[in-house]
């Protein structure tokens, strides 16, 4: 892979970066416009004034968006309207928990509706074709909540199987063991309502994809000279589907982190979503864009990774 | 003389017309095609009788009754604010289905119009567009969209109607990129036809090849894609409401789930409240991809046999 490959994606990225930087300072304070916000609560003058000030609003636009420049840079986000914590503080706080949900769903999902496309692709028109296809279609017009209401439904409120909500028990162990076991029986729906939801387009993709490679010569020579059926998907016709897969792995986590941010707020779950869908019913700019310039900089990070690592799998790219 | 417009108009509907049937009776021709226009022609006329079928008004009649199960009152129960929860329902698919419709619509204008201006002319122009696609693919879609109708929120107010129009117009302004890359693709594999060269070679304006040539093909490769994307635009539009950014005064099936979601109806499972919102969600979701898929078959007949 050539340095000007990587350099040429970099640049890219951090264009990006800068725009959402940019954009997330002219949406809240140009066209929306906060101090509209402030005059129309039920506050005194002097009490509007002295908040005026104090979130740097009397200024005029450029120094505002001097000074926002110059403290995003540093890292300071603001504080939060509501809990008067620093933003920052907020959100590094409940990054962990979105990055575990995110991660553990995404990584499940993708290998087990991976595989059951490559299971739909290898007997196609089978019963177990049709099942899957068919169910993925249908998983595939589901809204992510919904999947998280009904299983909230069923297996908490129901069964009684496992808690509504939050991450670990109000009052219960906070160490060792039996804190482990609590988060982890948390986790669990969230977590399987999440890879449920993403299932279904990555075995619509692996399936098609291992559809085409199947037809290729490689594919009945292999399956011709005579080697079991098994070995040739494993050895020949996966490793060619993979790329398309890659690419929607990469394309996906836009959308991945969209559906953690609804799943999350559903389930209490103390993650960046959870924190921004809050934000919005209290009117919490700062925590909002907050949310929003952390998510957008894990997207843009994480595409810039995945072009590297597609350029270190596909020779084509690396001379392109 | 005077009557001369109104044949040709006529005949322009009949045209039209028969245009219409012939793609229903091919899209009926299938199996997938068969059950989504059902479920779409079952929803649409519920939507559009909603008015008159809805036997209240849920935004306003809020009866004494919180939370109670189906009765031969309320057959699907009333909500948390004692509403009757069918009218809810029927409701819910006027504001889902319009929000999903117009949006799509937009983001079918916008993908069409940067993917032809992108693959005909090329060059920088490319260059930029296809940069700005890319941004717009990658973008996480739900916290993007967060800030920006709420931002607009108190501004979309006084538009009319209110912030029903502002999801329509967040929503169709950040699907187009998809929409926009396969129109290119189609246009760079148009433009090396010989009727477009033959064209060219004779004299033709960019203009007049773009309306003649370019677009004839394209549009029903636009058709398909848009009826695809109306399943994801109103799959966007029940998460925002859901999130909060639905508008009170015209509740869609997202704000319903809102509300059931609030209003404890989940934890004391009172399952009238959500499933018939979510049920609906789904099924139309469904039948808008089941149609789409159908007319893309029509489309481009090389996906008949993959997609078998």
């Amino acid at each position: 892979m050539s340095w000007r490959h990587v350099g040429s994606r970099a640049l890219v990225a951090l264009g990006t970066l800068a725009f959402v930087l940019v954009f997330n300072f002219f949406l809240f304070r140009a066209v929306g416009d906060p101090k509209k916000d402030l005059i129309r609560s039920r506050l005194t003058p002097a009490a509007k004034e002295a908040l005026l000030k104090e979130r740097g609003l009397d200024r005029d636009k450029l120094t505002q968006f001097r000074i926002y420049l110059s403290q995003t840079l540093r890292g300071d986000l603001g504080t939060s309207f509501t809990s008067r914590k620093p933003v920052l503080d907020e959100v590094l706080g409940a990054l962990p928990n979105t990055l575990m949900l995110v991660g553990v769903a995404t990584l499940l999902s993708a290998f087990i509706g991976g595989w059951m496309g490559v299971i739909a692709a290898s007997r196609r028109g089978s019963a177990w074709d049709t099942a899957l296809t068919q169910g993925s279609l249908v998983f595939w017009s589901m809204p992510f909540f919904f999947i998280a209401i009904i299983f909230i439904w069923i297996f908490a409120v129901k069964l009684g199987a496992f808690p509504t909500g939050l991450k670990s028990t109000p009052g219960g162990p906070t160490s060792g063991f039996a804190y482990y076991r609590d988060v982890f029986e948390h986790a669990l729906l969230p977590v399987t309502t999440l890879t449920i939801s993403l299932l279904a387009q990555y075995t619509v993709v692996m399936r098609a994809t291992v559809s085409d490679v199947m037809n290729e010569d490689y594919i009945t020579t292999g399956r011709a000279i005579g080697l079991p059926a098994r070995l040739v998907m494993r050895r020949h016709a996966v490793p060619n589907a993979l790329l398309p897969f890659v690419t929607l792995f990469a394309l996906n986590i836009g959308f991945v982190l969209s559906g953690a941010f609804v799943i999350e707020s559903v389930f209490s779950w103390p993650g960046i979503g959870d924190l921004g869908i809050e934000a919005i019913g209290n009117k919490d700019y700062p925590v909002l864009q907050g949310t929003f310039l952390v998510a957008s900089a894990a997207v843009i990070v994480a595409n810039f990774a995945t072009d590297l690592v597609y350029g270190l799998l596909d020779p084509r790219v690396r001379t392109a | 003389m005077a009557a001369e417009p109104a044949i040709s108009a006529a005949g322009g509907t009949a045209r039209a017309l028969a245009a219409t049937r012939r793609t229903l009776s091919l899209i009926w021709s299938s199996r997938r095609g068969r059950i989504g226009l059902s479920i779409l022609v079952v929803f649409t006329l519920a939507a559009l009788l909603s008015p008159v079928l809805a036997p209240e008004d849920p935004t306003r009649d809020f009866g004494s009754e919180i939370l109670a199960p189906p009765s031969s009152d309320h057959l699907l129960g009333t909500d948390g604010n004692g509403a009757d929860v069918l009218s809810g329902v029927l409701i819910g698919a006027r504001v889902s289905m319009a929000v999903g419709f117009a949006a799509a619509i937009i983001s079918g204008v916008i993908g069409a119009f940067v993917g032809v201006v992108s693959g005909y002319y090329g060059g920088w122009i490319d260059r930029t567009l296809t940069a700005i696609d890319d941004w717009f693919l990658v973008i996480p879609f739900l916290p993007f969209a967060i800030v920006v109708a709420t931002a607009l929120g108190r501004v979309a107010d006084d538009w009319p109607g209110g912030r029903v129009t502002l999801l329509i117009i967040v929503i169709g302004m950040l699907s187009w990129a998809g929409t926009s890359r396969l129109v290119r693709s189609q246009v760079l594999s148009l433009k090396e036809r010989q009727f477009v060269e033959r064209a060219k070679a004779l004299g033709a304006s960019p203009g007049w090849i773009v309306r003649k040539h370019i677009l004839p093909n394209v549009m029903p490769l636009v058709f398909a894609n848009t009826v695809l994307i109306v399943s994801a635009t109103i799959l966007a539009e029940s998460t925002l409401a859901f999130v909060g950014l639905g508008d009170p005064l015209r509740p869609s099936w997202g704000t319903m789930l809102e509300k059931a979601n609030d209003s404890g109806a989940v934890a004391t499972g009172a399952w009238w409240f959500f499933l018939p919102p979510g049920i609906g969600i789904v099924l139309v979701v469904l039948g808008f991809t089941l149609v789409g898929y159908a007319i893309e078959e029509i489309v481009n007949p090389r996906l008949r046999e993959r997609r078998g």
